[in-house]
C-alpha cells in the first residue's frame, strides 16, 4: 500500500505523449494541474462538478471530466488534451471541420466537444447522427443550439473516412 | 449578393483556428507571474446590516497578502447613470445572499478562500422583500434609497392617443395576464478578471466582458482614477447573452488589489457566483388588453408590466422600458398605452439577457394574437400578415422602422412548415403554432448621455501588405471579428483570414460601446466600412498615379489592385500599399458611426430607437402525451429578416442558437427562489445555483431546426445587413405555447412551459373547466400621471402634451458616414 | 475553481487492503472509485474526508465473470458495463446504467460507486455557501460536522424538506440499484473484521436520507452477483434532460412468464421516491395470472401508496406521483410484449431502448 502525505504529491504525468514529473498538492484534480501546473489552458471550466462537459480529456483514449479526477489517480495513464489533437502544426480533421462548419462560436465548450468527438470516431468512425447526439450528450453548449457541431463531426467523418479508403 | 467576393459566402470565421486548438485567451486563461488570487467572502443574509467586520484573524492566515472591506471602497457605481447603486464591496449593508462582505488576496486560491472563512461579520438581519407584490406593499424597510418610491425602482406611464376610446369602440377586447419567470445567460464560461501594473505602473484589468468601455469607465470611477491611467482589456468572452454586459464588483475589487499589492490579482467566480451575478431576464407579470375588429385588426393595445428587478439597479429602468417599447413595431397599432413598473426584492439583480425585456411581453402579444385568431375562426398567418407594419413606418410611439421582410419570413415558415395542411389538423397530441417578432439593431443612444461614436474603427496599412484593424467591439462568440474582417476584407479585396484584429482594448482601440444591443454588425460594421473606404481611396490614388489607371477604374479584388477594363494591368495588395505609402505616407485612416436621431422626443423614448430592426418568424411542431403533459418539440422552422447575410455559416449558427437557448426558457431554465419559512429562517436563495438542477437543454433535446435567411438590404445596414444574434430567439416562445394550444387546447399563459403544467390544464380541461394555467390577476398599482404623447398620425410631434420641455439637444444626423464629425479625423494621420 | 479539501491519499492494491484502509482510518477514510460522486461532495464540503483510499489499482474489482449467474467487480465502469454484450441479457441494467448521468461520467463512474451513491436533495446538493445560507441542514448540519462520521447525530439540524420530522428525506438518486434489485442481484461486502459478507441487495439500503446504507463505514462492496432466471426486465427513468440528470423516478422490474404468459416471478422497485430503492411487496400479486390490462390496473392501484415524493427534487412532486402511475402500468405493458411505439409519448421515449457508445 502506498501512502501520500497530505502535503504534496510528486507523480510522473504524462500528457499529450509528453512525460513530465511534477510536484503538487494531492487535493488537485487533472483539471487543476492542467491548467496551473501545466500552463495547459486549453481545458476548460464551467462548473468543476462535473455537470458541463467544458473539461473534458482523453484518459487512455476515453473522454473523461478532468474537474472530477484527482491527478495523483492519472499516474501511470495517458492523458490528452486539446492541445494534443493537431498532429504538428496540422489540424486534426475534427478541428478542420469545427472551424469550417461554425461548431465553435465562443469556443469555451469546443475543447471538451473536440476531444468527445475524437473519442467516438476512434471508436465508431461511421457514426451516425443517433451516436453523435448520444456520445455528445454530455457537453454542454450555450452557442450553437448543437446542429452544426452535428455537421462538423459528420464532415470530419467523412473525410477521414475518405481518406481511409484512398 | 451579387458582385461580392467575401460578404455573403459560407467560409471559416477569422478566429475559428484559435477556438478549434484550445488558444483562444480567455480571461482565466491569462496566467501572470507572482499573480495573486482573490475570493469574496458573500453574505449569507439576504437583506442585513453590517455592524461589524472583523478581519483579523484572516488578515494573519498563511499566504493572504491583502483583506479588503467596504471601507476601501467610498464610492459607488453602477451601469446606468440613473442607479449607480451598487458597492465594490458592500459597507452598511447587504441586499441579497450572496453581496460581497469582504475580500482575501493571497497566494493561492486555496489559501485566499481558506481566509475568508476566518473574517467574522457581524449582521443585523431586516425584513426581506421575494416578490414585486412584498415590494409594492412594503413602504419600509427600503432596500435603496433611490428610485420612485418605497421599494418601487421605477414606474412608466406612456399613452400613445386616446386607447379607452379605442377599446371602448372596438368589435372585441381581449384581455390576458401572463407571468414569464426569470432565468439566466448560463454562459460557459464564467466571468474572470485580472488585475496588474504595466511597467510603467498602469493599472490594467483583463475581464472577461462585453463592454470594456463601460467597465473602463466604472472602475476608474469607483477607484477615483483618471480614465487614462486605467486600461480594460475585453478578453474573448466564453459566451456572453448579456451576463457580461455589467460592471461587475470583482472587476473593481481585483483592481484596486493590484494597485495596493504591486502584483497580479486574479479572480474567477465559481458557478454559484455566476448566478449570484446574474442580470438575467426578468421574472415579468403582464396584462395586455388589445382591442380588435370583427377581421381581426387590431385598434389599440394596453399593456401593463410589473417586473422583479432583483438587489439592484443594473440596466433595470432600459429593461422596464424595453416590456413596452417594441410592441408597436410589428403590427399596425393604432394606438398604444404602455406601462411599467419595476421593483426592488432582495435577490441576483434582473438585467439583460438576449432579446433584453422584450421576449416576455412577445410572448404575450404573440400568444393572444393565436387566441384571438382562434376566437375570431381566423387563421393566425394570415391575421398576422394583413396587419404587417409596413416599411419606413414612424409608429405610435415614433419608432422609425426600416426595411420589413416579415411578409417572406411569414411565407417561408407557413410553406416549410406546411402549416396550411396541418394546423388544426393533426390528430390529437400533436399541434402547430406560429409566431413572429421584432427585435432592435442596436440601442439608438448610448447609456450615458452624449455625442460622440457609438462605434471607431481604425486602420493600419503598410508595406507588408498586412491591414490591421483596431476597434473597441468585443468578440463574445457571436463573431463580431469576423463581421469587422470580413467588411473590411470585401472593401479592400484581400482574404478575411489576412487582416490581423486588434479589438476590444481601451488603450489601443477606439471605442465601441460594446457587445450588447445587437449593435455590432450594423455599428462597428458601418465605421469598419467608412475606414475601409478611406484606405482604399488612398490607396487607389498611389495605384492610379503610378499605373495611369483612373481611380474609379480600379478593382480591389483577390489581393489585387487592377484596371476593371484590363485585369491584367494591376499590382499585387502589397505593392499597391507600398506605391501609396510612397505617396502618402504612413497609412492609417478611422470610420466612426453615431445612429440618427431619433423621433421619439417624450421622456423613455431614448429606448427602442434603432437604426433598423429585425424580423423573424417561426413555426413549431409539437407532441404532447395527455397522460402526463409531457411536451417534445418536434421541429423548429424560423425565418429571419437578416437583410444580408454577411457570413451564412454564423448567421445561421446564430438563429439556431438562439432557437436553442429560447427552448430552454420556454421549457425547462428557470431562475427560481427559494424562501424559507420565516419561523425558522431569514434565508432568500437561488433554488438551485449549479449547471445540474438549472435545466440547460442538452444535445438530446435539440429538435430539428429548418432555419431559412430571408435577404432584402437594409440601406442602414453595411452592405445590407441586420442583426441574428438575438432576434430569432422571439417567436419561439409563443410558437410553442401556441403550439400545445393547437395540440391539446389548453393555453399554458406562463413561461416556463413545464409538463406539470400542462398536465394540470388537462385536468382543467377534462374536467369542463378553463383549460388554463398561468396568472389570475394583475395587481392595481397607482401609475400617477401618465405622458400623453399623441401618435404621428393624429398631430403629434414626439413629444409628451403634458410634459414639461425638456433641453433637448440637436445632434446632426449622421446615419451611416459622419466624416465631418471631430471623432472621425482624430486621428486619420493623413494630409489632403 | 471548485476545489477539494486536503486529505491523505491512500492508494490500496486489493480489496483486502482498501478494507484495511477503512478499518485504520475510523471512519474518517472514504473509498475513491470513480469518483464522480465523492469528488463533488467534496469540492461542495458535504462530505470531507481526512483519507481517500484509491481503488484504482485493485483489478479484482473490475472483472466481469459469467458462470451460470453474472458477476460485476463493483469498480467496473458504466461505461464498460454500457458496452460488454454479454450484460445486454439483463435488460433493467443495461437501461438503467446507459441512463446515468453523462457518457463522459459513465466512463469514469463505477457500478459500486453507483449502487453507494450518496442520497440526494435540493438543500444539500449545493455549495457550502449556500448551505450556510439556508443554516445548513440535517445531513449536513455545518462546518463541524462535515466529516463522514459525523452525521451520526440525528439532532442537529433541520431538514428543511419535512421541517418538524425528525429524519432527513435526501432522495436515494442510484439508477442501477432498482434495476439491480428487481433483478434480485446479491452484493458482496468485505471488512477486515468480519471477511466477506453477502446480502441482497435490497438489504444495502435503509430508508433514510442520512444512513442509507446498512453498509458499515468499514466495509467495502467489491461485487454484484445477479442470478440467470430467465426474467424479462426493464427500466424506466425520469429526469428532466435527456442527460446528466439524476432520476426524478425511476422503475425497474423483471418478470418471468410461464406458459400462456402466466407470471412465475415478479420483482418490481421503485427509485428515486424515498431514501431508498422501494422492493414492492405487491410484486407477489402479479404472480400466477396473466399480465392482463386488468392485472395491471389492479397492480398500479394498489402500490400507488409507495411513491410518496417530496419537494426536495427537480419536477413538482405532485406530478412526479402521477407519472409513478403510468411508469409502474407501463413497465409492465412492455415486459408483456406489447409494443412500445405505440405508448403515450412520455412511456414511448421511457421505454425506448438507447445505445450509447459508453
Amino acid at each position: 500500500m502506498r501512502r501520500s502525505p497530505t502535503n504534496n504529491a510528486r507523480i510522473a504525468l504524462t500528457v499529450n505523449g509528453e512525460t513530465k514529473e511534477l510536484l503538487f498538492a494531492p487535493n488537485k484534480t487533472l483539471l487543476e494541474v492542467l491548467r496551473e501546473d501545466l500552463g495547459l489552458t486549453g481545458t476548460k471550466h464551467g462548473c468543476e462538478l462535473g455537470e458541463c462537459g467544458a473539461c473534458a480529456v482523453l484518459l487512455n483514449g476515453r473522454p473523461v471530466l478532468s474537474c472530477l479526477v484527482l491527478a495523483l489517480e492519472c499516474d501511470g495513464r495517458q492523458v490528452e488534451t486539446i492541445e494534443g489533437l493537431a498532429d504538428d502544426a496540422r489540424l486534426h480533421p475534427l478541428q478542420e471541420a469545427f472551424a469550417d462548419c461554425g461548431a465553435a462560436q465562443c469556443g469555451y465548450c469546443t475543447p471538451g466537444f473536440l476531444v468527445t468527438a475524437k473519442a467516438l470516431l476512434d471508436e465508431r468512425p461511421n457514426a451516425t447522427r443517433g451516436e453523435i447526439t448520444e456520445a455528445l450528450s454530455g457537453n454542454l453548449c450555450r452557442c450553437t443550439g448543437y446542429i452544426q457541431i452535428f455537421e462538423a463531426v459528420e464532415e470530419a467523418a467523412a473525410k477521414m473516412g475518405a481518406k481511409e479508403s484512398k | 449578393m451579387s458582385g461580392h467576393r467575401v460578404v455573403g459566402k459560407p467560409r471559416r470565421r477569422v478566429d475559428g483556428r484559435a477556438k478549434v486548438t484550445g488558444q483562444t485567451r480567455f480571461a482565466d486563461d491569462l496566467q501572470f507571474p507572482r499573480m495573486l488570487h482573490c475570493k469574496l467572502l458573500r453574505s449569507p443574509h439576504p437583506h442585513a446590516r453590517i455592524l461589524n467586520v472583523d478581519t483579523t484573524r484572516a488578515e494573519r492566515a498563511p499566504g493572504v497578502h491583502l483583506v479588503l472591506t467596504g471601507k476601501d471602497f467610498p464610492v459607488t457605481f453602477g451601469i446606468l447613470p440613473v442607479s449607480m447603486d451598487e458597492e465594490p464591496i458592500c459597507r452598511e449593508k447587504v441586499r441579497m445572499a450572496g453581496d460581497p462582505v469582504a475580500a482575501v488576496i493571497a497566494a493561492t486560491e486555496e489559501e485566499a478562500a481558506a481566509a475568508c472563512e476566518l473574517i467574522d461579520v457581524e449582521y443585523e438581519p431586516l425584513k426581506t422583500i421575494a416578490d414585486p407584490l412584498e415590494a409594492l406593499a412594503t413602504d419600509e424597510p427600503r432596500i435603496h434609497d433611490h428610485g420612485d418610491h418605497g421599494n418601487v425602482h421605477k414606474k412608466i406611464a406612456l399613452e400613445f392617443g386616446d386607447v379607452d376610446a379605442s377599446l371602448a369602440g372596438a368589435d372585441r377586447v381581449f384581455d390576458d395576464t401572463f407571468f414569464y419567470e426569470g432565468n439566466t445567460h448560463l454562459a460557459l464560461e464564467q466571468h474572470a478578471a485580472v488585475a496588474l501594473l504595466d511597467p510603467d505602473g498602469r493599472l490594467t484589468l483583463h475581464s472577461s466582458t462585453q463592454v470594456p468601455h463601460y467597465v473602463h469607465r466604472q472602475v476608474a470611477r469607483a477607484l477615483e482614477l483618471p480614465a487614462h491611467k486605467l486600461r480594460v482589456v475585453a478578453a474573448p468572452n466564453g459566451g456572453g447573452f448579456g451576463g457580461k454586459t455589467d460592471v461587475f464588483n470583482h472587476e473593481v475589487v481585483v483592481a484596486k488589489a493590484a494597485m495596493l499589492t504591486g502584483r497580479p490579482v486574479r479572480i474567477c467566480l465559481t458557478r454559484e457566483e455566476v448566478f449570484l451575478c446574474h442580470r438575467g431576464r426578468h421574472p415579468v407579470l403582464m396584462r395586455l388588453r388589445t382591442g380588435v375588429k370583427h377581421d381581426g385588426t387590431i385598434v389599440a393595445m394596453d399593456l401593463e408590466t410589473l417586473l422583479d428587478g432583483g438587489a439592484y439597479g443594473s440596466y433595470g429602468v432600459a429593461s422596464t422600458f424595453y416590456t413596452g417599447q417594441l410592441q408597436t413595431v410589428t403590427y399596425h397599432v393604432p394606438r398604444y398605452r404602455f406601462r411599467g413598473c419595476r421593483t426592488f426584492t432582495n435577490k441576483p439583480p434582473c438585467g439583460p439577457k438576449r432579446g433584453h425585456g422584450t421576449p416576455q411581453p412577445r410572448f404575450g402579444q404573440e400568444v393572444q394574437l393565436d387566441k384571438i385568431a382562434v376566437a375570431l375562426g381566423l387563421d393566425p398567418a394570415g391575421l398576422r400578415l394583413q396587419q404587417l407594419e409596413k416599411p419606413g413606418t414612424l409608429t405610435a410611439n415614433y419608432m422609425r422602422l426600416g426595411t420589413i421582410a416579415l411578409r417572406q419570413c411569414i411565407e417561408k415558415v407557413v410553406e416549410g412548415s406546411g402549416w396550411h395542411d396541418k394546423w388544426q389538423k393533426l390528430r390529437d397530441g400533436r399541434g402547430l403554432g406560429l409566431a413572429c417578432s421584432s427585435y432592435l439593431c442596436g440601442a439608438g443612444l448610448p447609456i450615458y448621455w452624449n455625442d460622440l461614436p457609438h462605434s471607431g474603427v481604425q486602420l493600419k496599412l503598410d508595406r507588408s501588405g498586412l491591414v490591421t484593424l483596431f476597434c473597441g467591439a468585443t468578440e463574445v462568440g457571436q463573431g463580431s471579428d469576423d463581421v469587422l474582417a470580413g467588411i473590411v476584407a470585401e472593401v479592400l479585396g484581400v482574404a478575411p483570414q489576412e487582416i490581423k484584429l486588434l479589438t476590444g482594448d481601451t488603450d489601443l482601440t477606439p471605442v465601441d460601446l460594446g457587445s450588447y444591443s445587437s449593435r455590432v454588425t450594423l455599428m462597428a460594421g458601418n465605421a469598419a466600412i467608412q475606414a475601409a473606404e478611406r484606405a482604399k481611396a488612398i490607396v487607389a490614388a498611389g495605384v492610379s498615379a503610378k499605373l495611369g489607371i483612373p481611380e474609379d477604374r480600379l478593382v480591389f479584388a483577390e489581393g489585387r489592385v487592377f484596371d476593371a477594363e484590363d485585369p491584367e494591368q494591376g499590382l499585387s495588395f502589397q505593392d499597391a500599399v507600398i506605391v501609396a505609402e510612397g505617396k502618402h505616407g504612413i497609412i492609417g485612416t478611422t470610420g466612426s458611426y453615431r445612429p440618427a436621431v431619433s423621433a421619439a422626443k417624450y421622456k423613455g423614448g431614448g429606448v427602442g430607437p434603432s437604426p433598423s430592426y429585425s424580423y423573424s418568424a417561426s413555426v413549431v411542431e409539437v407532441e404532447v402525451d395527455r397522460t402526463s403533459g409531457w411536451i417534445e418539440v418536434k421541429k423548429v422552422w424560423i425565418a429571419h429578416d437578416i437583410g444580408i447575410a454577411l457570413n451564412p455559416v454564423l448567421a445561421r449558427g446564430q438563429v439556431e442558437g438562439s432557437v436553442y437557448m429560447a427552448l430552454g426558457e420556454a421549457l425547462m431554465e428557470e431562475s427560481a427562489m427559494r424562501r424559507l419559512p420565516a419561523r425558522l429562517s431569514s434565508a432568500l436563495v437561488h433554488k438551485f445555483p449549479s449547471m445540474l438542477e438549472y435545466k440547460s437543454p442538452t444535445t438530446m433535446e435539440m429538435p430539428p431546426v429548418e432555419t431559412y435567411l430571408v435577404e432584402e438590404p437594409e440601406p442602414n445596414g453595411p452592405f445590407g445587413a441586420k442583426e441574428v444574434g438575438q432576434g430569432p430567439l422571439l417567436p419561439i416562445m409563443p410558437a410553442l405555447a401556441n403550439a400545445i394550444f393547437d395540440a391539446v387546447g389548453v393555453r399554458i399563459d406562463e413561461i416556463p412551459i413545464t409538463p406539470d403544467k400542462v398536465f394540470k390544464a388537462l385536468r382543467e380541461q377534462a374536467q369542463g373547466r378553463t383549460p388554463r394555467v398561468g396568472p389570475a390577476s394583475f395587481p392595481a398599482i397607482d401609475w400617477g400621471e401618465i405622458s400623453i404623447v399623441p401618435p404621428p398620425w393624429e398631430g403629434g410631434d414626439g413629444r409628451a402634451i403634458n410634459e414639461k420641455p425638456r433641453k433637448s439637444k440637436v445632434v446632426e444626423s449622421g446615419v451611416r458616414l459622419a466624416p465631418d464629425s471631430p471623432g472621425a479625423n482624430v486621428s486619420d494621420g493623413v494630409k489632403r | 475553481m471548485m476545489r477539494a479539501g486536503r486529505f491523505r491519499y491512500v492508494v490500496a492494491k486489493s480489496a483486502a487492503e482498501a478494507a484495511q484502509a477503512l478499518a485504520d482510518g475510523g471512519g474518517k477514510a472514504m473509498l475513491l472509485a470513480g469518483g464522480t460522486d465523492l469528488v463533488p461532495n467534496m469540492k461542495r464540503r458535504q462530505q470531507m474526508p481526512e483519507i481517500v483510499v484509491s481503488l484504482r489499482q485493485v483489478a479484482e474489482l473490475r472483472e466481469v465473470a459469467m458462470n451460470g449467474e453474472t458477476a460485476i467487480g463493483a469498480g467496473v465502469t458504466l461505461a464498460d458495463v454500457v458496452r460488454d454484450p454479454r450484460l445486454r441479457q439483463h435488460g433493467a441494467l443495461f437501461r438503467a446504467v446507459a441512463q446515468v448521468a453523462t457518457p463522459l461520467i459513465r466512463n469514469t463512474a463505477t457500478l459500486g460507486g453507483n449502487l453507494c451513491l450518496d442520497t440526494r436533495c435540493n438543500y444539500y446538493d449545493q455549495n457550502y455557501e449556500w448551505r450556510r445560507a439556508i443554516d445548513f441542514c440535517k445531513k449536513a448540519p455545518g462546518p463541524e460536522a462535515v466529516a463522514i462520521d459525523a452525521v451520526a447525530d440525528d439532532g442537529d439540524g433541520t431538514c428543511w424538506v419535512a421541517p418538524s420530522s425528525a429524519r432527513c428525506w435526501a432522495v436515494s438518486s442510484t439508477d442501477s440499484a432498482p434495476a439491480l434489485i428487481a433483478l434480485g442481484a446479491r452484493v458482496t461486502l468485505l471488512s477486515s473484521r468480519d471477511g466477506a459478507r453477502e446480502i441482497p441487495l435490497e438489504a444495502l439500503f435503509h430508508d433514510d436520507g442520512m444512513h442509507y446504507m446498512t453498509k458499515r463505514a468499514d466495509e467495502v462492496l467489491t461485487r454484484v452477483r445477479v442470478p440467470h432466471d430467465g426474467v424479462r426486465s426493464t427500466y424506466w427513468k425520469l429526469r428532466r434532460r435527456g442527460a446528466f440528470d439524476f432520476p426524478a423516478l425511476g422503475v425497474a422490474a423483471a418478470v418471468r412468464f410461464g406458459t400462456a404468459g402466466v407470471v412465475e416471478h415478479a420483482r418490481v422497485v421503485l427509485g428515486a421516491v424515498a431514501s431508498k430503492p422501494l422492493l414492492l411487496p405487491e410484486s407477489s400479486l402479479l404472480v400466477g395470472r396473466a399480465l392482463t390490462d386488468d392485472a395491471i390496473a389492479e397492480f398500479v392501484d394498489a402500490t400507488a401508496r409507495w411513491a410518496k415524493p417530496l419537494d426536495n427534487t427537480d419536477f413538482l412532486m405532485t406530478w412526479r406521483k402521477q407519472v409513478s402511475k403510468l411508469f409502474l402500468g407501463g413497465v409492465l405493458r412492455e415486459l408483456r410484449g406489447d409494443d412500445v411505439q405505440t405508448f403515450p409519448l412520455l412511456a414511448r421515449r421511457a421505454a425506448t431502448l438507447r445505445n450509447p457508445v459508453w
